[in-house]
């Protein structure tokens, strides 16, 4: 069903990490953005669809003052906004906003951070694109971020913070970023496992919230709404998201499940753990009925790799990329 | 990232020095058929003068002292490799150190563990030269981030580590003052770590991950057990058991509205996986079922301690711009170290990892070097923590002084050979 390409290589290796891959298709000028971290750095790549060009930048975490220690980045995701698009990066001082080719840094944020080193890490990490205009973080408090960020400059405020979470955050989702009207469009997850599920606007409400069972949750993707959430058990659990109902439980992989992505136009759900291996699924979801399906369609190893970051790069859902702790390259899979 | 990692790290590391520091000091004895003659034989001035601690197996050990007195051979009594080894153990687990440790931080440099670690090989009767150091952390750092990157679940970090103090615990004995000392530790590592959630501990687990991150030096061990592979990194298994807590994969259930299994259908894995086993102990004692993190040295492998270096990129060549804060972490654990135990040169053993002199100096005097800038320190505030690192830089000075002369050519032909390995 898909067949290997050619490795773009990058600058660093990839760090164990949580969702520790980014895509952005920039169709007008047939060019796709990779982000991948590398302890404090994040390695951006552009790759031209012809295969023949590729350009990198080294994006470092912002640190508060020079004495102070290096900053690991936990996350770099790119938010697509209907007025633009941005690259948030999350490390343990705060939340860099850029451009998202990297060029210039348009935000930041400072977390509050102690003078001496708490038992309780700080951090932040989980980033989506909400809706017209918001931006959401998470934070190791399980505290959630939301960012107003304007249709163009560097005019971006801090315009709620969301306390639901009681431990740290570890992804965010959402879906009907623009013109769709949905009811819930936005999930967010953290270390216990609990998912709320939330409906953004000038005040953010919660609509439904799911408790854990102690199994941490560490990629959640939200479509038609639906929650499909990815568990340090290597299961995937199916959630409808305004009830809360479970409706499909995956024993999927043998090992921590690092990242999920799903093609929205296809229905093409990809899993991605520890144990080496990359799996296709197909899902399909009848709101009438409010009834979900399942299928596997495709496995992937990547032998000897422990899988950090696998996203699709369009979509449909033709082609996708992985990265593995310790690998300085990004593996591209297209469909045959 | 985690706050939590150094206590965890000092005691893997700890116990993994020790492990090869035992398969060292063993092989060395019965490498000699006569030990036992040999040791009654020595005089205490004989047993100032450095000696060879091989890498290569006891044919080579014996034939390259063929042009050399014999009294070279068989220093190391049993009582002696119990001192060195409850030396180490007894700093390690002194009750300052270990609370300096367990005192939430950020996980520094490569050059700050190195610099504790040789600290920490100095308070007992042996010496380190910074090439043999480095050749040592190497080894040491490879078996732990092996042991961190095959762990199977986040919490089993903690049953590596009881696998590691359950082991120092036998090494010690002997002496039950540091026995007790181990067992106290262990009561506040269960005290400290029980609570945390599987997330902290996969949050802890992914810094240690970016400890090792790019390190890929090649053990022999490993290589010929197949955990390792030729390019430095190591294998996964795509079969055995899935970890506590965990299911086999292959099963998709689809459930209705009150939960109830709806169909399910199953789906091709790949690998070949079985059910979990029961979880190991994480008392005091107790069978930890997890084999990670026991002794992987014994004396049928003397071999197993070399090392060959991968051309990829070693961490410590980017200048640690961090200086400030590392560097009173060093002074703070410095200081909890006990200074009583600390030997002077002269009454010390040299414990050397390398096969000759030559190989020795020329990655001593690049290896050396290096170490030395780290300790230069301009200013410090605390006169005694400044005392500490000074006198620490002075014992690696010591080190550059060589007393032994060249082994034979014979022995380097045979060095050629093992390089070839």
């Amino acid at each position: 069903m898909f067949h290997k390409e050619k490795n773009i290589q990058i600058k660093n290796s990839a760090s164990a990490l949580y969702n520790n891959l980014s895509v952005l298709r920039i169709a007008p000028r047939r060019l796709t953005y990779f982000t991948v971290v590398h302890a404090n750095v994040v390695n951006m790549v552009s790759a031209s669809w012809d295969g023949l060009n590729y350009s990198h930048r080294q994006l470092q975490s912002k640190e508060p003052n020079v004495a102070t220690s290096t900053s690991l980045i936990m996350q770099a995701a790119f938010c697509v906004l209907p007025s633009r698009e941005l690259l948030v990066v999350t490390s343990q001082k705060g939340i860099q906003m850029y451009e998202s080719d990297g060029s210039i840094m348009v935000y930041w944020h400072a977390l509050d951070t102690p003078e001496t080193p708490t038992a309780q890490a700080v951090f932040a990490r989980g980033i989506a694109a909400v809706s017209e205009n918001y931006v959401c973080v998470g934070v190791s408090s399980g505290a959630i971020l939301v960012f107003d960020v304007p249709s163009k400059g560097s005019n971006i405020t801090l315009s709620e913070v969301l306390e639901e979470h009681k431990e740290s955050i570890t992804d965010i989702a959402s879906e009907c970023s623009g013109s769709q009207e949905c009811v819930a469009n936005l999930v967010t997850v953290d270390d216990g496992g609990s998912l709320c599920v939330w409906k953004s606007g000038e005040e953010f409400q919660l609509l439904n919230k799911i408790g854990g069972f102690d199994i941490s949750c560490s990629s959640v993707k939200l479509w038609k709404g639906t929650v499909v959430a990815g568990y340090g058990s290597g299961q995937i659990r199916i959630y409808e998201a305004v009830t809360g109902i479970l409706q499909s439980e995956i024993n999927a992989h043998a090992r921590w499940i690092y990242s999920l992505d799903i093609a929205p136009f296809s229905g093409l759900l990809l899993s991605a753990a520890e144990d080496s291996y990359v799996r296709v699924w197909h899902l399909s979801v009848t709101p009438e009925t409010n009834s979900v399906e399942v299928a596997h369609l495709h496995n992937e190893c990547v032998t000897d790799t422990q899988i950090c970051g696998a996203k699709f790069c369009d979509g449909d859902g033709y082609a996708f990329a992985v990265t593995g702790y310790d690998l300085s390259e990004i593996i591209r899979y297209t469909q045959t | 990232m985690s706050t939590r990692t150094l206590p965890l790290v000092f005691i893997n590391l700890g116990g993994e020095m020790l492990y090869i520091l035992d398969q060292r000091l063993q092989a060395q004895n019965t490498s000699v058929d006569n030990s036992e003659k040999g040791r009654s034989f020595f005089t205490q001035e004989q047993k100032l003068l450095c000696f060879r601690l091989n890498m290569q197996d006891h044919k080579y050990f014996l034939f390259s002292f063929m042009g050399v007195p014999h009294w070279a051979a068989g220093v190391w009594s049993e009582n002696d490799r119990k001192r060195v080894m409850s030396d180490i153990v007894g700093t390690m687990f002194s009750k300052a150190f270990m609370d300096e440790l367990l005192k939430p931080q950020q996980l520094y440099s490569h050059r700050t563990m190195k610099t504790v670690l040789t600290r920490l090989a100095h308070t007992s009767i042996m010496r380190l030269n910074p090439a043999s150091m480095e050749k040592l952390y190497e080894l040491m750092v490879m078996a732990f981030k092996y042991q961190v990157y095959l762990c199977p679940r986040p919490k089993d970090l903690l049953l590596i580590t009881y696998n590691h103090m359950d082991a120092i615990r036998e090494f010690v004995r002997d002496t039950p003052a540091v026995a007790n000392q181990v067992d106290e530790t262990h009561r506040k590592l269960i005290e400290v770590y029980s609570p945390l959630s599987e997330g902290e501990f996969q949050l802890l687990r992914q810094t240690l991950l970016v400890f090792f991150q790019d390190m890929h030096v090649r053990v022999s061990l490993f290589l010929k057990n197949q955990i390792q592979k030729p390019n430095g990194r190591f294998t996964l298994t795509m079969s055995g058991p899935v970890p506590h807590g965990g299911e086999v994969p292959g099963l998709i259930r689809l459930l209705d509205v009150k939960g109830r299994e709806v169909s399910r259908h199953e789906f091709p894995s790949g690998g070949s996986y079985s059910s979990a086993v029961r979880e190991g102990s994480f008392d005091l004692h107790g069978d930890r079922v997890l084999r990670l993190g026991v002794n992987m040295y014994t004396m049928n492998y003397p071999e197993e301690t070399h090392t060959s270096r991968n051309i990829c990129a070693q961490p410590d060549d980017v200048p640690n711009l961090l200086a400030k804060e590392e560097l009173n972490l060093l002074a703070r654990i410095m200081g909890s170290m006990k200074t009583e135990h600390v030997h002077s040169a002269e009454g010390s053993f040299r414990l050397n990892l390398f096969a000759s002199d030559q190989e020795e100096e020329e990655a001593g005097s690049s290896g050396g070097a290096r170490d030395f800038e780290v300790i230069n320190i301009q200013a410090m505030q605390d006169e005694q923590a400044a005392a500490e690192l000074a006198r620490i830089a002075g014992q690696f000075a010591e080190e550059e002084v060589r007393h032994e002369e060249q082994s034979s050519s014979k022995g380097d032909e045979l060095l050629a050979m093992m390089d070839d390995l």
